[in-house]
């Protein structure tokens, strides 16, 4: 962690921005950290098992992490994971739109459990 | 008209079937643009516009087209911008036609409209179909299908703008087709070069959600803050010739172009960074550069490509009856309790005196909805709202559920209020892959 830093920081929310697509059934959320000193801490809390481990009723299939090195982003595409997809699920939020603020309200962990 | 022989200008005056109008005006009005793109069709818009064509053959497609039309075409030939959309979704004949009508009683004579059409590959499908991502044939569907479009490229768009189209229209054209074929056509790009293709793709995949890229979509407050976001202007792509571009947006509008909003829309509903598939090309957005040049300027670069798919994707709409909607607040001291007492009354009354139980989901906002499968409980408000959400093909049940739910006023838990209840129809989506040959698009030009 940067010693400049007055807190630690506690969410991915405070060191990272995200956003979240659909295609049928699969969900696929980008998360990119606003200082690239934190992507080490990001990619290392941040794990396609941890994802997978956090939200076992709603992510069904596997979840696969793409990391984009150079421009300090990760992108998890999460299969089976949209309850049906946007025109079979009966949540309120049927694209999974916010499934962004999913990632972006875990606690880092830098072990990544 | 370009700024510069070789920078061309393409903006985006829709990113969905009901995105705004006043700024695409403000857009055209003050761009310079060589192109307007309105991209207004996703899997479910096009579903359900095959739903509206069956009701009334002279629909099927964008409910908007004929007011953003109107705002559009006289601005469009006072620029001399091309317009390329999707808006003809289940019927671009139709929206052709409409589109002609609204620009003879403009004035707007000698107006030439592209129609293409060709997507629509219902009678040319073998029911032995297999789905694209999950197991089984298009023979399995046991409800009435409304249609099936294939996903049309920018070699179905080119012929238009050759024929010098000023207004574009299509069906499932494909979102970053409508942006490649104009570059194809003005740089002089072929179709085997797949580098420049994989550039203008990714050009096509930042601008076509609009404002998500401009800073819509983008603000959480205190940590993402975004300027005056309720005049965001829609965004403009200046491409040169090798592909680089710069995202951009007119002055004084709201929203902000930054690294990070280009960032989050680089890889929007992409899986394989590496692979995007298109119809054009297999995109490669691997190695994207991303620089910031000045103020609401990001200058983007270094997208790649590689051999198209041998495929296209269909997307397969499917009647699927009724979407039953109905809920109940309740506020104050143990609000959440009352709300959860009453759902536990009106999955209980469902099943037990109407024999409904599947296809039918719970929740209580405020307490837990959007993330009760992902097993995030908030922390409780005392103002929570029961919603009950029912899907099926028997409008009865959908009508039987809604009276259970309004039954609530008196047979309720104490203070329930403000019950409201809906029954919208309701459409699923399969995708089929099926070889190129098969798929021919056509353009016809209608002059106004």
């Amino acid at each position: 962690m940067s010693a400049e830093r007055p807190n630690a920081p506690v969410w991915v929310r405070d060191i990272a921005h995200a956003r979240a697509g659909d295609k049928g059934n699969t969900s696929n959320i980008n998360v990119w950290v606003y200082d690239p000193a934190d992507f080490a801490l990001l990619k290392s809390s941040l794990t396609a098992e941890r994802i997978k481990r956090e939200f076992p009723q709603l992510v069904r299939g596997e979840v696969r992490r793409y990391v984009i090195e150079h421009l300090h982003g990760l992108n998890f595409v999460l299969s089976d994971a949209l309850e049906g997809g946007v025109n079979a699920s009966l949540n309120l939020d049927s694209h999974g739109k916010s499934w962004s603020f999913l990632i972006l309200g875990l606690r880092i962990d830098s072990a990544g459990s | 008209m370009p700024m510069t022989a070789d920078v061309f200008r393409i903006g985006t005056g829709a990113g969905f079937s009901a995105d705004r109008l006043d700024p695409a005006v403000d857009l055209v009005r003050r761009g310079a643009l060589d192109v307007l793109v309105l991209e207004c069709l996703g899997e479910r818009t096009i579903a359900f516009a095959h739903r509206d064509r069956k009701a009334d053959p002279r629909r099927g497609y964008n409910a908007h087209l004929e007011c953003r039309m109107r705002a559009l075409l006289p601005a469009c030939r006072a620029a001399g911008t091309v317009m390329i959309t999707n808006m003809g979704a289940a019927n671009p004949r139709a929206a052709a036609e409409r589109t002609c009508d609204v620009a003879r009683k403009l004035g707007l004579t000698g107006l030439r409209i592209a129609c293409i059409a060709g997507d629509d590959v219902t009678a040319l499908v073998g029911r032995d179909q297999p789905f694209m991502d999950e197991p089984g044939t298009l023979a399995d569907i046991d409800r009435p299908i409304l249609g099936m479009n294939a996903y049309l490229g920018a070699d179905a768009i080119v012929p238009a703008i050759a024929g010098g189209a000023d207004i574009v229209i299509g069906g499932r054209l494909a979102d970053p087709s409508m942006f490649l074929a104009p570059l194809m056509h003005h740089h002089g790009w072929q179709p085997d070069d797949e580098s420049a293709l994989g550039a203008g793709t990714l050009v096509g995949h930042l601008m076509e959600c609009g404002m998500q890229i401009t800073g819509g979509y983008f603000a959480d407050p205190g940590v993402k803050d975004v300027p005056d976001l309720t005049r965001c202007g829609y965004p403009i792509a200046e491409v040169a010739a090798d592909g680089s571009a710069v995202i951009t947006k007119l002055p004084e509008t709201g929203g902000c172009v930054t690294s990070a909003t280009v960032k989050e829309q680089l890889l929007y509903e992409v899986h394989d960074p590496g692979r995007y598939l298109t119809p054009d090309v297999t995109a490669d957005f691997s190695s994207v550069q991303i620089e910031s040049v000045g103020p609401d300027r990001v200058r983007v670069a270094n997208a790649r490509g590689a051999r198209r798919p041998d495929t296209l994707k269909v997307t397969v709409g499917i009647d699927a009856g009724f979407l039953a909607e109905a809920g109940v607040s309740y506020a104050g001291p143990a609000a959440a309790a009352r709300g959860r007492l009453a759902g536990e009354i009106v999955g209980a009354r469902l099943q037990e005196a109407h024999g409904i139980a599947s296809d039918l989901r719970i929740d209580l906002i405020g307490a837990s909805s959007l993330f009760a499968t992902a097993g995030r409980a908030m922390s409780e408000s005392d103002d929570v709202r029961l919603h009950v959400a029912l899907r099926t093909t028997d409008r009865e049940q959908a009508e039987l559920m809604l009276w259970e739910v309004e039954s609530l006023l008196c047979c309720g838990p104490a203070g329930g209020g403000g019950f409201r209840g809906t029954i919208t129809p309701s459409v699923t989506t399969k995708s089929i892959l099926v070889e190129r040959a098969l798929v021919k698009p056509s353009c016809e030009i209608l002059v106004a």
